[in-house]
């Protein structure tokens, strides 16, 4: 399958600025889960409030675009409702991280069977470029005048310490690279998270004098490392591990009180 | 007899007086009442005084609290003392033997029962309330003996079934002796 | 009278909403509706339902609104702290048109407030908690008998005008126990699937009618959900003319089918000289008073507001033209209800009986108002 059959061709051009990554992790994305051969019906995209969260609109799948930060529990809810459904999260850094911090975690602790692309672009692009959880220390933003003096997560290490599965980064400057990750994130059953680099050139990039989306992208070839490069941003394969999947388990209670009723 | 009955079950938080409420209203309900059961809630019922409220009457019930109470079950002195002022002037009390109830009015019917002695001689504090249950029943008569039993098995847990009917029953005994005394 | 139980209001919650057909419930514990998650723990896995504890009020209503979304009959139970909570995502199933059942089990607030005592301060957030000018419907019983009633009935309205309800009582009602018949001859209202191809599908295109018909994700149907403004294809819009057309018919959907809502019990209005208009546990002090009056022969009328919102203003301006009967509006709040009803009948005479220490207002209070009155 083509993955351009997955978009809603009539809903382009899509809202992203030239040089934006996110369209890049959209590709990365439809072209892992072509692969997978999926009845799009059984399909269902969600998103939250942000740059990234507006793709679920551009997928010819069930989409559903929430409230900031909540994408998780509404996914939640339609997963355990419908099990037999592919239920995948589109999400960005400050909807995930900051706003919808707690559903994170604790989805990632019920090992819950959802897909989680984080699109990480460092900043609130749709507001046009304040900090947000994963903004590097000192960085610059519009709510950062004089460099954030927050300090970021460690998104991969949160998500690890909250007991995902399957945990992963990928960066946009490595699109194939990202393609296989998300490919194994789908491929896992319970909760994946996929963190992915992105660039926002318009305000991350512009606010911190990176250049234009090439150079940003050159930036992150510098800067990150499939092999833990020291001093670089490390992409790959971080948690893989088999836990019994909430959902089934959650099966498996009803069965066994259903059988134990029964046995009265 | 045909009267309303108000009723207070009071002790402290864990005695059981919430359920030994909610055991009487159903036992009533199955008696053919109209009956509503309310309790106290939240921190006072963990330790301190707590009550459960019964309304029984084969009229049409309303308004869902206890305004005048003519049957009280205080099974301690500080759930007396805290609760005594919603005795109506013609209500009955039954309480522990060795609970002061001086202070209350003349008019007051007092019946003290050896509850506490009792379930000390049955090796099993926790079944006082049902004891309790028999005394009050057999001295007031609003329900059938069965009605009683049955609410008794259906609400406590299967396992102490049998000494909470012994309970019951050395209830349902003292009760005589009061009123024959 | 036999076949009759002792049930606690939140039990018949429980119960009601089992026999409306609902099997997915996510909550967070809260007092006083904690009973109803427990039981729902209990009993959903038994007939193959699901139930979630979840980390928040805000991830309890997004997941049933997710599951709502994938065609289960959802509900979740709070009280005033988490309903609060919940304002913004109720507002997003009130605008993408997912019906659901919010359950507040009402205590005193402001903030953490009195958790185990009762009050009706939430009658105005149940209308206006979240922002913009939403439609809701909101459902109110004043005995054990009456939730487990309401509680089916607002499941059927949840799926026919495909809209939140929210059902609202007071920590007493949720708390009492009384004699209840666990059966209702109501008839269980399911959603409407679309009758048109995949194809051929808009989600929200209603037709000549005001209700669209939402498949369930996974059905066949691939469409685009969004809280954004939107068109009949459900994708967002910014033309003028389509925002204001949505907002219209979100609304005009509760309003012009408020016969059909607005349930409410009348008791002696004919003659009636004073009248005790009331909702949840101040119904059971008004109506042992009215009662009594009657028998004293004082023309004493009584209204049991069942439906909160819609507010029943065209009733209320009915009665008051037909009997120029004064009002006595006991509340267990500072005057949320008589507020409103001031706007239904602004020339009527309306005594007002508020109580705030957590207590319920007594006969002897509502007695000795009625004294003022008559």
């Amino acid at each position: 399958m083509n993955y351009k059959q997955m978009l809603r061709q009539n809903k382009m051009p899509h809202i992203w600025c030239p040089g934006c990554g996110h369209g890049m992790v959209l590709a990365a994305f439809l072209r892992a889960l072509a692969q997978k051969e999926l009845d799009p019906n059984n399909v269902a995209v969600i998103s939250g409030i942000g740059c990234s969260s507006r793709a679920s609109g551009y997928l010819d799948f069930n989409t559903l675009h929430t409230t900031h930060g909540r994408a998780i529990p509404f996914a939640t809810g339609i997963k355990m409702a419908k099990p037999n459904l592919k239920v995948i999260v589109l999400t960005g850094d400050g909807d995930s991280t900051a706003i919808g911090g707690n559903h994170l975690i604790h989805a990632a602790r019920r090992n819950i069977d959802l897909t989680v692309i984080v699109f990480n672009n460092n900043i609130y692009g749709m507001t046009s470029g304040q900090y947000s959880p994963l903004t590097p220390h000192m960085k610059l933003a519009t709510t950062a005048p004089y460099g954030n003096f927050d300090y970021p997560f460690d998104l991969v290490n949160l998500a690890k310490g909250a007991g995902a599965t399957f945990v992963a980064r990928g960066a946009t400057s490595q699109p194939r690279h990202l393609e296989k990750l998300i490919s194994q994130g789908l491929d896992h059953n319970g909760f994946s998270l996929v963190e992915v680099v992105t660039q926002c050139p318009t305000y991350f990039g512009r606010k911190n004098k990176m250049g234009s989306p090439v150079d940003m992208l050159q930036w992150q070839r510098e800067n990150t490392s499939t092999s833990g490069k020291e001093g670089t941003i490390p992409l790959g394969v971080f948690v893989q591990e088999e836990r019994p999947e909430y959902g089934a388990n959650y099966l498996q209670l009803v069965k066994t009180v259903a059988e134990g009723k029964s046995g009265e | 007899m045909n009267k309303n009955w108000e009723l207070i079950i009071s002790g402290s938080g864990g005695q059981g007086a919430i359920l030994a409420g909610i055991i009487f209203a159903e036992a009533a309900l199955a008696n053919g009442y109209n009956v509503i059961q309310t309790q106290s809630y939240g921190p006072e019922a963990r330790g301190g005084a707590s009550r459960s409220e019964v309304m029984i009457s084969h009229e049409e019930l309303a308004y869902p609290k206890v305004q005048a109470c003519n049957l009280m079950v205080a099974m301690t002195q500080e759930s007396l003392d805290k609760y005594a002022d919603m005795l109506a002037d013609d209500g009955v009390l039954l309480t522990d033997q060795d609970i002061d109830a001086s202070a209350l009015k003349k008019s007051i019917r007092v019946y003290k029962a050896p509850i506490f002695a009792t379930v000390e001689k049955l090796q099993k504090p926790m079944v006082a309330n049902i004891l309790v249950l028999g005394i009050l029943n057999t001295i007031s008569g609003i329900v059938k003996p069965e009605n009683l039993s049955a609410a008794i098995q259906a609400r406590v847990p299967a396992a102490t079934i049998s000494i909470n009917l012994k309970a019951l029953e050395e209830g349902i005994q003292i009760g005589k002796k009061l009123v024959n005394a | 009278m036999g076949n009759k139980r002792l049930v606690q209001g939140n039990e018949a919650c429980v119960e009601g909403a089992l026999k409306a057909g609902a099997r997915f419930f996510a909550g967070y514990p809260i007092t006083p509706s904690t009973e109803i998650a427990e039981l729902m723990a209990e009993k959903l896995p038994l007939v193959g339902g699901v139930f979630m504890q979840m980390e928040d009020e805000i991830a309890s209503i997004a997941t049933i609104i997710g599951a709502s979304i994938a065609g289960a009959k959802a509900l979740t139970a709070t009280s005033g702290p988490g309903f609060s909570l919940m304002q913004e995502n109720l507002g997003f199933a009130a605008m993408t048109e997912v019906p659901l059942v919010v359950v507040n089990v009402t205590r005193g607030g402001p903030s953490t407030g009195t958790p185990t005592k009762a009050s009706q301060g939430d009658f105005m957030q149940a209308r206006w908690g979240c922002h913009g000018d939403h439609p809701v419907i909101v459902l109110a019983p004043s005995s054990v008998q009456e939730v487990y009633d309401l509680t089916i009935t607002a499941f059927n309205m949840a799926e026919k005008y495909m809209v939140p309800v929210v059902l609202l009582y007071d920590e007493v009602v949720g708390h009492l126990r009384e004699g209840v018949k666990l059966a209702s001859s109501q008839a269980v209202i399911d959603r409407e699937m679309p009758t048109v191809s995949p194809s051929e599908y808009l989600p929200y295109a209603t037709g000549d009618g005001l209700i669209p018909k939402l498949a369930p994700f996974g059905s066949g149907y691939r469409y685009h959900m969004s809280g954004l403004s939107h068109d009949e294809t459900g994708f967002p819009t910014s033309n003028p003319a389509t925002i204001e057309k949505l907002l219209i018919r979100l609304n005009d959907k509760i309003e012009k089918n408020r016969k059909d809502i607005i349930k409410y019990k009348a008791y002696d209005l004919d003659d009636a000289q004073v009248i005790f208009l009331a909702y949840g546990s101040p119904v059971r002090s008004a109506l042992q008073v009215q009662k009594e009056a009657r028998a004293r022969g004082e023309k004493v009328g009584l209204i049991q507001l069942k439906t909160l919102w819609p507010f029943p203003h065209e009733l209320l301006a009915d009665v008051f033209a037909a009997t120029k009967a004064d009002f006595i509006i006991p509340e267990l709040s500072l005057g949320q209800l008589a507020d409103e009803v001031s706007k239904s009948v602004p020339q009527a005479k309306i005594t007002r009986v508020n109580r705030n220490d957590g207590a319920l207002i007594t006969p002897a209070q509502l007695e000795q108002a009625l004294k003022g009155v008559l």
